[in-house]
Order: structure tokens, then C-alpha cells, then sequence
């Protein structure tokens, strides 16, 4: 399945070297990509291979030392003051002295959105995680898997059309994860945001993509560019068939290609 | 009850050891006086005369309590005799020196947070201004603002409080804007929150577990400052200026029922800043 969209990220020869005590380090090389509207990206590899940085290149949390990354036409830091992504982090990171609906609501406060705009937009976002009714608790009132629903919903309070994920399932268990999994594909079906998502585990991103992008290490490069042909309705047991476990061979054997020319 | 149970036995066996004590100090008079008098006294005889002496070396519990009580509630409030009074001094010239050293110690710890330049140059003079020891600065604190024209005291035992109560509310306020994470901070970069923001929204409430911890150490570091601004020659007033009258007097009993009744002041300032903490945690969705 080719992707229809327009382009939405487009890098062209990124690099992005840290400057360490121990000397430069090679973070991302030679980073070609494009990403179009509505694609669902994973990026797989081991750590070190440069997967996150190049997520929070997009972000504008990093910044590459050479070739080009636009997003929505314009510069990552240009995108950001347009709002273009939402962030979510491996851990949930809701401050616990607000409650879940005023975490959801801190974007909107900066951001500049008035009192009612933001109630309204709470408790749209609240039901689109489905935790409706949770909006007057405390983060340590609900459990892990919940706590990460409604970082979500705070990265799309704000209607962000790209969603930037890293490794956000990595610290919960395999049922939750599941459920999440199969939760975020609704959400990215009904919203038709573009998602951009860091994975450590084969079978999440094979669920997940539409376009799955492997990376291996020193320096972080990408070593595959998979385009699933899985249809945009999955549920959990396609990873069953036939096709998932190709795609899944095929993700490993990249990985597996970048670990040998060490 | 069972909570109750060891603190009682603590003040139980504090009690007897300071009975013990005071007859064993006291006990000298009674051997001297009994000398001079050319008789002999029995240790029988001689406990019960240990116990109710005018100027005894150190005053046994009921002693001290009696005056306590008597200090209290003996005579009107307004009486320079009370230790309503004079209590009620010292808690003025505490939460003015608290107020002054909270204000002191988080501006100076925003600064520090904010400038590296700060954090070298002022947090070395911060510490080291701790070292000085109060008792010898006190003084020249006083003659300092006297020579400035301020006849009362009340500025100099201000400062002097502010001077011991600024150092734990900075030490705590520079680790608690400091205490959100690397995530945290790059989440609010992600929308694009100013300084300021980041500051309001993220430093300052991550800092308050930091600040309410702080406080309890700095209301009793601020009383001891106001205390010891009392002491210097020349004040009337205060629990710290009673203390002084009662041994440069020789009146024993009435330096104790002061060190007491400062006791009980400082006991009551922590139990109201704990009870401030417990309403912020509550205010900030901490688990009961």
C-alpha cells in the first residue's frame, strides 16, 4: 500500500552529530525519509540507533548538524510555533499536583485558549481516550496504562495534525499494551492524524504502521523502509496471519542486517 | 494510646533524671549552709530541702512549672512580668525574621536557579554566612542599626531571625526548582512555554514539597534568632531578654520558666506550619 497523502516530514540527508566528553558521536547519518499525511511510522531498532533523536529532531528538541528537516513545509522550530505535533514521552509525565483534567489543560493554558474553549476541549479529548468521568482525579488515583491515556489526550488537546510518540507502551505490561495498541489505531483512524511512533518491539510496529522504518546503530542510519500492506483495519489477531509474520521476518532480518557490519 | 505510650515514658524518664540532678546540685547548699550553721543534716533530711530552694543551681520540674504557671497566667497579659507578654514579643520580631527570610531565601534561590552566575558567585557566601555564629554578629547587628537611627528593636531582631531562617528555605528552594526532569522540561518546550512559564507551571509547584520541608527548620531557626537579638545589653523585652534578666540576676527560676515558655512558642509555631503543609498537600492532590 503506497501512501496517498502529501508529504507532511521530509528529510533529506540528516546528520546530527552530538558533541560528548568522549568525543563527537554520530547520533544520525544520512537520514532520508519521507512521511506523508496520515501515514502511521514506526521507527525500530536497538538503542543507539538514533530512533528517538530523530524523533525529537522533528520535535525541534534536537537540532540536525546538517542536511535538511522540514515539517509541514517549514523548519521543526517554525512547526512547533504553528502547533503542528503533539508530544507523548515513555513516561506519562502528568504533573501530580494538577489533576488529569487540568494536565490536559496545561497546554491549553499556554498556548493561550480561552476558559471555555479549554473545558470543552478536556472533555472531548477525555472521551476520545475513553476516560471519561476520570477528569476530576488525581495522576496517582489511576493506573499505569491509564496515566498514559491521558498523556495522550494532552498531546491532543491542542489538535495537533502529527502526533509524535517515543516509545509510549515501552514501560507497561503486554496486556495493557495490547489494549492501548489496538485503542491508538481507532483513535488514528477516526482523527487521520500522522503519527510518528518509537518502538523497541517487532510485533507493536508491525501492528501498528503503515510504514515501518528500521535503524541500526553507530551511526544511527536507517537500513530499511517497509511499507505494510496490512488494510487499515487490524484486529488484534492479524498478527497471526500470514502476511504480519512476512513483514515481521522482514523487520527482523533488517535489524538483524544492521547488527552485522559492526 | 499507642502512640502516646513512648513519648510519655521519654518525658517520664527525663523527669527523674532531672529530680535526681537537682538534688545532687542542689545538695551543695544544703551541706554549706548546714556547715556555716556548724550542724550536721542526714540525706534524709536533706532532699526535701532541695527541692524548694530560692535560687537553686537547678530548679526540679514542679519548681519550674509553678513559675511557669504563675508567668502565664499569674498577672494580666499586658504586665512586664508576664511571659504572655514577653512571649508574644518574641513571636512578633520570629514571624517578622520568618517572613523576611522566606522572601529572602526564594528570591535569592529563583536567582540562583535562573543565572549560573548567581549559582557561583552567591550559593559559597550563602554557606559561609552560616558559619559566622549568630551570638558574635547579633551585637553588631544592633549597634549597626542604632547607629542608622532605628531606636527599637524590632528591625534588628528582624534581620538577625531573617539572617538563620533565609539559609534552609534557600538550600531547598534551589533544589526544588531544580527538581523537574529533563522530560518534563522538554514537554513544555514542545508547546512552547516561555520562561516564565516553565517557571509558574512547572518550577515553582514542583518546588513546594521542597519549600513546606523547609519551613518547619526555619520558623525554629528564626526564633532562636529573634532569641538571641534579645540578649545583647539593653532589651527589656522578649523570652530572650527574661532569660538574661534571670541570670544576670540571679533568679534561676525565672531564666527556666522563659527557656519553657520559648519551648512551648516554638512548639506551637511547628505544630501551625505542619498544619499549613498538611492543607497545601491536600490543596495539591498528594495521598492523605
Amino acid at each position: 500500500m503506497v501512501s496517498q497523502g502529501r508529504p507532511v516530514i521530509e528529510a533529506k540527508g540528516v546528520n546530527l552529530v552530538f558533541q560528548t566528553a568522549d568525543g563527537p558521536v554520530q547520533a544520525l547519518k544520512d537520514v532520508n525519509l519521507t512521511i506523508s499525511q496520515g501515514d502511521f511510522v514506526s521507527f525500530i531498532g536497538p538503542s543507539g540507533c538514533g530512533k528517538t533523536t530523530f524523533l525529537r529532531a522533528i520535535a525541534a528538541l534536537e537540532h540536525p548538524t546538517g542536511g535538511t528537516l522540514t515539517v509541514n513545509g517549514m523548519s521543526p522550530d517554525e512547526a512547533r510555533r504553528k502547533r503542528a505535533y503533539g508530544y507523548v514521552f515513555q513516561a506519562a509525565g502528568l504533573y501530580p499536583w494538577r489533576t488529569i483534567a487540568g494536565n490536559i489543560r496545561l497546554p491549553l493554558e499556554i498556548m493561550g485558549f480561552s476558559r471555555a474553549e479549554q473545558d470543552e476541549r478536556t472533555d472531548r479529548v477525555l472521551e476520545l481516550v475513553e476516560l471519561k468521568g476520570f477528569g476530576k482525579k488525581f495522576p496517582w488515583q489511576l493506573s499505569g496504562g491509564m496515566q498514559q491515556r491521558a498523556s495522550i489526550a494532552r498531546a491532543l488537546a491542542f489538535d495537533a495534525d502529527i502526533l509524535l510518540m517515543d516509545e509510549p507502551f515501552g514501560a507497561l505490561d503486554e496486556i495493557v499494551r495490547d489494549r492501548l495498541n489496538e485503542e491508538l489505531l481507532k483513535l488514528w483512524a477516526r482523527t487521520g492524524k500522522t503519527i510518528g511512533f518509537v518502538t523497541h518491539s517487532i510485533p507493536e510496529a508491525v501492528y501498528l504502521s503503515t510504514k515501518i522504518v528500521v535503524m541500526s546503530p553507530r551511526p544511527g542510519r536507517i537500513t530499511d523502509v517497509i511499507d505494510s500492506p496490512l488494510p487499515k483495519q487490524r484486529p488484534l489477531d492479524i498478527r497471526d496471519s500470514r502476511e504480519f509474520i512476512e513483514i515481521a521476518h522482514r523487520v527482523r532480518e533488517g535489524l538483524r542486517a544492521g547488527h552485522h557490519d559492526e | 494510646m499507642n502512640r502516646a505510650l513512648p513519648v510519655l515514658s521519654v518525658l517520664a524518664g527525663i523527669i527523674a533524671i532531672w529530680y535526681l540532678a537537682a538534688v545532687w546540685m542542689n545538695s551543695t547548699w544544703v551541706y554549706d549552709q548546714a556547715e556555716r550553721a556548724g550542724t550536721t543534716v542526714s540525706f534524709a533530711e536533706m532532699v526535701p530541702q532541695t527541692m524548694n530552694q530560692d535560687r537553686p543551681l537547678l530548679p526540679p520540674p514542679h519548681q519550674v512549672g509553678a513559675e511557669l504557671w504563675k508567668g502565664l497566667f499569674g498577672q494580666a497579659v499586658t504586665s512586664k512580668r508576664s511571659l504572655v507578654y514577653h512571649g508574644y514579643v518574641t513571636f512578633k520580631g520570629t514571624m517578622m525574621g520568618f517572613g523576611l527570610g522566606i522572601v529572602f531565601g526564594v528570591l535569592l534561590a529563583m536567582a540562583i536557579v535562573r543565572f549560573r552566575v548567581m549559582d557561583m558567585s552567591v550559593m559559597p557566601w550563602a554557606i559561609i554566612s552560616q558559619t559566622v555564629p549568630i551570638v558574635a554578629l547579633a551585637p553588631m547587628i544592633i549597634t549597626l542599626s542604632s547607629q542608622l537611627g532605628l531606636t527599637d528593636r524590632d528591625v534588628p531582631k528582624a534581620v538577625i531571625a531573617a539572617y538563620l531562617s533565609f539559609f534552609p528555605v534557600l538550600v531547598s528552594m534551589v533544589k526544588g526548582l531544580r527538581a523537574p526532569d529533563q522530560m518534563q522540561l522538554d514537554l513544555l518546550k514542545t508547546y512552547g512555554a516561555s520562561e516564565g512559564e516553565t517557571f509558574l507551571k512547572l518550577r515553582l509547584p514542583a518546588s513546594m514539597p521542597y519549600f513546606f520541608a523547609s519551613l518547619k527548620v526555619a520558623v525554629a531557626a528564626s526564633l532562636v534568632g529573634t532569641i538571641v537579638g534579645e540578649l545583647p545589653t539593653g532589651a527589656i523585652e522578649g523570652l530572650g531578654a527574661r532569660m538574661l534578666i534571670g541570670s544576670q540576676f540571679g533568679e534561676p527560676l525565672i531564666m527556666w520558666a522563659s527557656l519553657f515558655a520559648a519551648a512551648i512558642l516554638a512548639g506551637l509555631l511547628i505544630l501551625v506550619v505542619g498544619f499549613v503543609e498538611r492543607a497545601a498537600r491536600k490543596r495539591m492532590g498528594v495521598p492523605a
